[in-house]
């Protein structure tokens, strides 16, 4: 293997790399703050991908009767929420926010010329249809067991996954969807032809990690995050809300999901179960940090796309085993390094 | 305690008198890969067995349709539910060789004639009970490596799923090789969710194979076709028939031009010359289908289901002259039926079965097709 293939390699690892790490960091921070393993993760990467490649193509988004009805759903569950807890003065804003603004939305969706809107408003759009997804699944999926032992949230993620996944293929088909490059060309750097949305999807990455970075060190919510993620039932004598810090890192979580679809449909085809294998991928970065480290996890999902690169160039038939093997060692190490903590201790 | 206890018995009566009431009629079992990764498959087998008459021969046909999700676990479970609580008559599953093994092995067990919807390496017990109405790899292998001879390529490289197509496929292109001078490598794999074969592609285009043949199916197809033209390579780029469909055009755009696939002749039945027999039934059964489902939506997989109906509707009559429907008798009969037929036209070529030869196909069974402007077009028979 010569300097030139080596590099062309790599820039295909570092690109499937920024996409694996913008999902490992999800994952992490879902887990930390709801200790949810959320394997549907990778399914928004599918719904972002494939929702903007109908947008793009001036259909409607096709997830938004799902958003309509869960949003009902909400509205219904949390206004019996309210009754019982005598609260009525919430109920317009509940039925506003989670009943109105999706029928609303839908209505308005109807009415544009979506094929012949500007690139960065069709994109607006698809988010706008998959991203309210997160935390209506979980108002519904997990709020109610949010105290449950981490086996159980894993269960109901696991279920969550099925069910998106076979509404995936009924809302999108079978056939995979692509989507036109940001910029279309690319640039010869050296030996190698870099296309532009490579620099695009590797720059963007970088930009959201540095943004949730900021975020959670400067922002309001996001120290409330952390606070939850570090101390539930302390950041709760503070008065934080651990439900809506649920709904907080659902809601990024969907939108870092479905961006991450909408960055790398442009240079594969995403098909509506593509997003499993990238989620698994991007978990097993967020293994390599322990599913606690941020730095340690984009680190980690960078390292899986190299390795799958690298592999699928020596021992292509034996990519995928090379990849998962990976956690062996690593989780030996963690649990030979690392002292047990019992995550029960909150009950 | 007193309603509980009345129910029971109701039940029981209830479900006596289901199973006695669908043994007088003929009970077929379908169980496709409606949905998972082989969605693009099963998708139009199902909707295929939808279309196929409830009546036939004075008897009423019960259609039961399952999906087997593209699990052969699940394909097994499917079985056993058409083979115990149905009594079918006659299977038609499996839309991967894996699925297609999992009910060759409950056909054999249960002695039921089975319709298997992928090409598969069934032998003793479970091939005389299993009929393959889809084409051979090793045909549809020969009809490429003709080509490469005609052309004067010697060296083929191999990009394919990671699975069971592709792994059959390399047995098949190797078991013929020799005799046409073409030797085959590397053979490098992906899997069908994979977002880049970049590496795979670079280590192709370094041995510079004459030809590389991509060995996928449908839209997933593209994606090393479209990653072997960016990357500059300059010989000639085949498929396979799973690969030939709308969505490889949509989504590999002007990257595929020029390539060569090898097809069943349902795809390209308008451009079929007057005198191929599938020209006729192709047409019949496409417009059937697209009336249905839509203009642009044949799909060369649903009329694997056609043809396997095609097979069971000229051994019936013979069955029912035998024996009851629901009997043992009556499936052995229509096997023996099965196996005995001669020239039956299809969509996908002619059959011609024989105690050896569960396929049946002959070279009118393929052709070979090109992307020109967007378009397939057929270039050989």
């Amino acid at each position: 293997m010569d300097a030139a293939v080596a590099l062309l390699l790599a820039q295909d690892g570092v690109t499937n790399g920024a996409i694996y790490a913008l999902l490992s960091l999800a994952l992490v921070l879902v887990f930390a703050v709801t200790r949810v393993i959320y394997i549907p993760q990778g399914e928004f990467v599918a719904y972002g991908a494939l929702s903007m490649a109908a947008v793009n193509a001036g259909l409607l988004p096709p997830t938004m009767w799902l958003v309509v009805t869960l949003g009902l759903a909400v509205a219904i569950v949390d206004s019996v929420a309210a009754i019982r807890e005598g609260a009525k003065a919430r109920l317009p804003l509940i039925i506003i926010k989670n009943a109105v603004l999706p029928i609303l939305a839908v209505i308005v969706v109807r009415y544009l010329p979506l094929k012949d809107l500007a690139y960065p408003v069709q994109v607006l759009i698809a988010l706008g249809f998959v991203v309210p997804l997160g935390p209506q699944i979980y108002r519904l999926a997990f709020q109610p067991v949010a105290e449950a032992s981490v086996l159980l949230l894993l269960i109901v993620a696991v279920a969550v996954h099925f069910v998106m996944v076979g509404m995936g293929l009924y809302f999108f088909g079978a056939e995979g969807g692509r989507i036109p490059p940001f910029t279309e060309g690319g640039v010869t750097l050296g030996p190698a032809y870099v296309q532009y949305q490579t620099i695009w999807i590797v720059g963007i990455a970088a930009l959201l990690i540095a943004g949730l970075a900021l975020f959670f060190e400067h922002s309001i919510y996001g120290k409330a995050l952390r606070a939850t993620a570090i101390n539930r039932t302390g950041a709760r004598l503070m008065g934080i809300s651990a439900d809506l810090a649920g709904k907080l890192c659902f809601t990024l979580s969907a939108l870092v999901g479905a961006f991450s679809g909408i960055l790398i449909a442009p240079i594969t085809t995403i098909y509506y179960d593509t997003g499993f294998l990238i989620g698994l991928k991007g978990f097993v970065g967020a293994i390599i940090g322990g599913l606690a480290s941020y730095p340690l996890a984009a680190a980690g999902a960078v390292l899986v796309g190299l390795l799958e690169s690298y592999s699928s160039f020596y021992a292509s038939a034996y990519k995928e085993v090379i990849v998962f093997t990976l956690i062996i060692p690593v989780l030996l190490y963690q649990s030979l390094t690392t002292k047990h903590i019992d995550d029960e201790e909150d009950h | 305690m007193k309603i509980k206890l009345s129910i029971k018995p109701l039940a029981i009566a209830l479900s006596l008198f289901g199973a006695t009431a669908a043994l007088a009629d003929i009970n077929i079992g379908v169980s496709v890969s409606a949905t998972g990764p082989a969605a693009v498959l099963g998708g139009p087998e199902k909707n295929t067995a939808e279309l196929l008459p409830t009546s036939f021969a004075g008897e009423k046909i019960n259609w039961i349709i399952l999906d087997e999700a593209t699990d052969p676990t699940a394909a097994a479970k499917n079985m056993s539910k058409l083979v115990n609580e149905n009594k079918v008559d006659l299977l038609i599953a499996g839309s991967i060789t894996p699925t297609a093994m999992a009910a060759a092995s409950a056909a054999a067990e249960s002695k039921t004639p089975l319709f298997a919807l992928a090409p598969n390496p069934a032998d003793g017990e479970k091939l005389k009970w299993t009929f393959t109405p889809p084409q051979h790899f090793a045909l549809m292998a020969e009809s490429i490596l003709e080509h490469m001879k005609a052309n004067n390529q010697k060296t083929l490289g191999f990009i394919g799923y990671a699975d069971s197509y592709g792994e059959d496929w390399i047995k098949a292109i190797n078991a013929g090789a020799a005799k046409y001078g073409v030797t085959l490598g590397p053979t490098e794999r992906f899997q069908r969710t994979d977002t880049s074969v970049t590496g795979q592609v670079i280590k192709l285009l370094a041995a510079k194979p004459d030809a590389i043949i991509v060995v996928a199916s449908g839209a997933p197809a593209a994606m090393p076709h479209s990653t072997l033209n960016e990357r500059g390579y300059k010989g000639q780029i085949y498929q396979t028939h799973g690969a030939i469909s709308p969505a490889l055009l949509k989504i590999g755009g002007k990257n595929v031009e020029g390539g060569i696939l090898v097809s069943g002749p349902l795809f390209i039945w308008d451009q079929l010359p007057d005198s191929h027999p599938s020209k006729k039934p192709g047409g019949e059964y496409a417009k059937l289908y697209e009336g249905k489902y839509g203009a642009g939506t044949l799909s060369s997989f649903g009329g694997h289901v056609w043809d396997a109906w095609t097979l069971a509707s000229k051994a019936i009559p013979q069955a029912l002259k035998k024996a009851k429907p629901g009997t043992a008798e009556f499936r052995a009969a229509l096997r023996d039926a099965i196996e005995g037929e001669k020239n039956v036209i299809g969509v996908h070529g002619v059959f011609n079965m024989s105690p050896t030869d569960h396929y049946g196909h002959d070279g009118r069974a393929r052709t070979l097709v090109q992307v020109q402007n967007g378009a397939y077009k057929l270039i050989s028979k």
